[in-house]
């Protein structure tokens, strides 16, 4: 195989992979804090993704002609208002289920994610047709080779690093990272210390949901192409990489999204039997690495369970 | 009350035997099966009425030796309840014979059942091969084309234009699969070259692992069989990766969904359905005018003509062998270049009509065209890499 075709699989694994990154860290995050999974996390992507083009449809009705300024608006958009629904559904549905056993929030996230997937079906304008998302980053490219390196490829990669470098630097730095890991870490104990549990919670919801809305649109832009059913997919897969990365660990959850991402590549390209064998390829061998660290790669430091 | 009730009856018969007119002819049922609910269902209601049509310009016939009654069951297009309904038609002795099914999944379900009561149905819609090929039943035909007969007219032109070398990518259903198959065995007896094939998963978001392989095998041609919805998603990330080829879709893609899912992108994406705009077909102005006149509540759809067509021709075998199913199965057989609305109608010994009509599709200015009116078949336009 040539060098140029290399580096495409190559960036290829590395833009899937860092989408399924962004979508670990919010079911890893979720888990942290409150040790339930919440499978509704997809969905909101997907609500995102077309909060997102409905915020560009109605900025271009109103005449607003900047690609940047209109990307800038969606993001600021698409993310507060699924931060303002992450918070919605961590207070009206997951924090009143806290002393009823996990798999409760487990079953309800899941239908209310099949609510949120069918009203983008049924209550967005034609919501079952496949919808344009519009190309605003610049489109130019380069070839070396069978290399096509793309500069809005190379632009969505660095900010989401970046979106991640700043999660890490907020929860590590912060006041408000402190909270969250104490939090984590032991619910009492924090809360004699004088943190304030429900907010901590909320506001955890809030930064989970706003990661989903950012790779949503990230999703819209590298594919140009958004559908009702997109966050049922991503989803699944984010929640297996942030298991074989290791729940409740931010670092798990990333390395989990790229290795997952790197199956499918591997499954599609070098293994002999034809492609749509690549999920079957990618899953067992999360299979097999469940298998072989069954609290992931990267284990929670506290693990701490009585 | 037992006695009264005997009396109301007989004032009854009585009544019914003076009104009815002297030269009154048999009455003879025929049957209609169709989806008339559900997401299909403006295709079943449209071949319902075109089947209606045909059935009533029949009795308005002065020279038809019987007056035809339109028996009309739903099957949802869902499999369960398409057996149900079959039994339901086939036990009725009095059906001699009908035109069923628009999907190909009800169709295939109830072909055993037509086979065990002995009704002779002519499918009007459904398009999977092994409805009328699986096996051989004398019961069965089909007016309208195959996949098989799609790939056929698919290989055909990408040949006429020049390409020779074509990736497969289709969905693992037996949907995709089937048109994998098809297409890979027309295309080779033309002498094409298949360089890869690729199964993909119908929910499948990102194809840029198979494209890229793909690309490096650098074919003219990239064939997909599948659905609207993953056709958009690769036909755009062809676009982000740089591959040059023709997109080459099946009757899985002809949809507006498809158009507005790409905008420019789907400018010279090349598609195929069995059937024909209804307006194009021999007998399309007749039909038209007919069920404009009748003022039915939706328009016949794509496969209405079929409907009428296959009704007619079921009409036509009772007026000359008689209400007798047997007898009817036997004249089908028969049945070798028979004019119709949708052209000319010949079963093969599988109950297949195999002069079917094809339409090839180009998308041109963010419309389907018949490729045959197109301005890539003049020449004015080009396809990449078309000479």
């Amino acid at each position: 195989m040539d060098a140029g075709l290399l580096a495409q699989y190559v960036m290829n694994g590395l833009m899937l992979g860092m989408m399924y990154a962004l979508v670990a860290v919010g079911f890893t995050l979720f888990f942290g804090v409150l040790d339930i999974i919440k499978f509704s996390h997809g969905d909101v992507l997907t609500v995102g993704a077309f909060t997102a083009l409905a915020t560009y449809v109605g900025l271009r009705s109103a005449g607003v002609g900047s690609s940047p300024v209109i990307l800038l608006i969606m993001l600021v958009v698409a993310i507060f208002a699924m931060a303002a629904l992450g918070m919605l559904i961590a207070r009206a549905l997951v924090l009143p289920l806290r002393s009823a056993p996990a798999l409760n929030t487990l079953l309800i996230t899941l239908m209310l994610g099949t609510v949120l997937r069918e009203s983008v079906r049924l209550f967005y304008p034609q919501g079952a047709n496949p919808k344009p998302f519009p190309a605003l980053l610049p489109s130019v490219s380069v070839n070396f080779g069978n290399f096509n390196l793309r500069l809005d490829n190379a632009l969505m990669l660095t900010a989401g690093m970046l979106v991640i470098v700043g999660l890490q630097l907020l929860l590590n730095r912060t006041k408000l990272g402190l909270a969250i890991r104490a939090v984590a870490q032991d619910e009492e104990t924090a809360r004699t210390m004088g943190v304030n549990f429900t907010a901590i919670v909320l506001i955890t919801f809030a930064i989970g949901s706003g990661l989903a809305a950012f790779a949503g649109i990230m999703n819209g832009l590298y594919y140009n192409e958004i559908n009702f059913g997109m966050g049922l997919y991503l989803g699944v897969i984010g929640f297996a990489a942030a298991i074989i990365g290791g729940l409740g660990s931010i670092y798990g959850a990333i390395l989990g999204g790229f290795l997952f991402a790197a199956l499918q590549t591997i499954g599609t390209v070098a293994l002999p039997f034809a492609s749509a064998y690549k999920d079957v390829f990618a899953f067992a061998v999360v299979i097999i690495f469940m298998a072989w660290r069954p609290t992931g790669l990267i284990q929670e430091k506290i693990s701490e369970r009585v | 009350m037992m006695k009264s009730g005997v009396a109301a009856m007989s004032a009854l018969a009585a009544l019914w035997l003076t009104a009815a007119p002297v030269e009154a002819k048999d009455k003879v049922k025929v049957g209609f099966i169709g989806p008339l609910t559900g997401g299909v269902s403006v295709n079943g209601l449209g071949g319902r009425n075109s089947a209606d049509l045909a059935v009533k310009l029949r009795n308005a016939d002065a020279k038809a030796k019987y007056e035809y009654e339109l028996v009309v069951l739903d099957d949802a297009c869902t499999p369960n309840v398409a057996v149900q309904v079959a039994t339901k038609m086939s036990a009725d002795k009095e059906i001699i014979a009908a035109a069923t099914h628009y999907c190909s999944s009800t169709a295939i379900a109830t072909v055993d059942v037509y086979h065990k009561f002995g009704l002779p149905v002519v499918v009007w819609g459904a398009v999977l091969p092994d409805i009328t090929y699986r096996n051989k039943y004398a019961e069965i035909h089909r007016v309208n084309g195959t996949m098989i007969n799609q790939n056929d007219a698919n290989a055909e032109l990408i040949s006429k234009i020049g390409y020779k070398t074509v990736a497969v990518i289709h969905d693992t259903t037996d949907y995709g699969k089937g048109h994998n198959q098809y297409f890979s065995a027309a295309l080779a007896k033309l002498g094409g070259k298949i360089v890869g094939t690729f199964g993909v998963t119908a929910d499948q978001q990102d194809f840029t692992a198979e494209l890229t392989q793909i690309k490096s095998l650098n074919p003219e041609v990239i064939y997909f069989g599948g659905l609207t919805p993953i056709g958009v998603r690769i036909r755009s990330q062809m676009d982000k990766l740089g591959i040059k080829a023709v997109f080459d879709g099946t009757s899985g893609i002809v949809s507006d969904a498809f158009i507005q899912g790409l905008g420019p992108l789907a400018e010279g994406v090349l598609a195929f359905r069995e059937g024909a705009p209804t307006e194009k077909l021999p007998g399309g102005k007749f039909f038209m005018d007919n069920y404009t006149a009748q003022k039915y509540d939706n328009p016949p759809e794509a496969y209405g003509a079929f409907a009428y067509a296959a009704m007619a021709l079921i009409l036509d075998s009772i007026e000359k062998v008689g209400p007798d199913r047997k007898k009817v199965i036997d004249e089908m057989a028969k049945v070798k270049d028979r004019d119709s609305i949708v052209g000319k109608i010949t079963f093969d010994d599988h109950g297949q009509n195999t002069v079917p009509v094809i339409t090839k599709y180009v998308i041109q200015d963010g419309k389907f065209v018949e490729w045959d009116d197109s301005e890539y078949a003049s020449g004015k336009r080009k396809l990449p890499g078309q000479k």
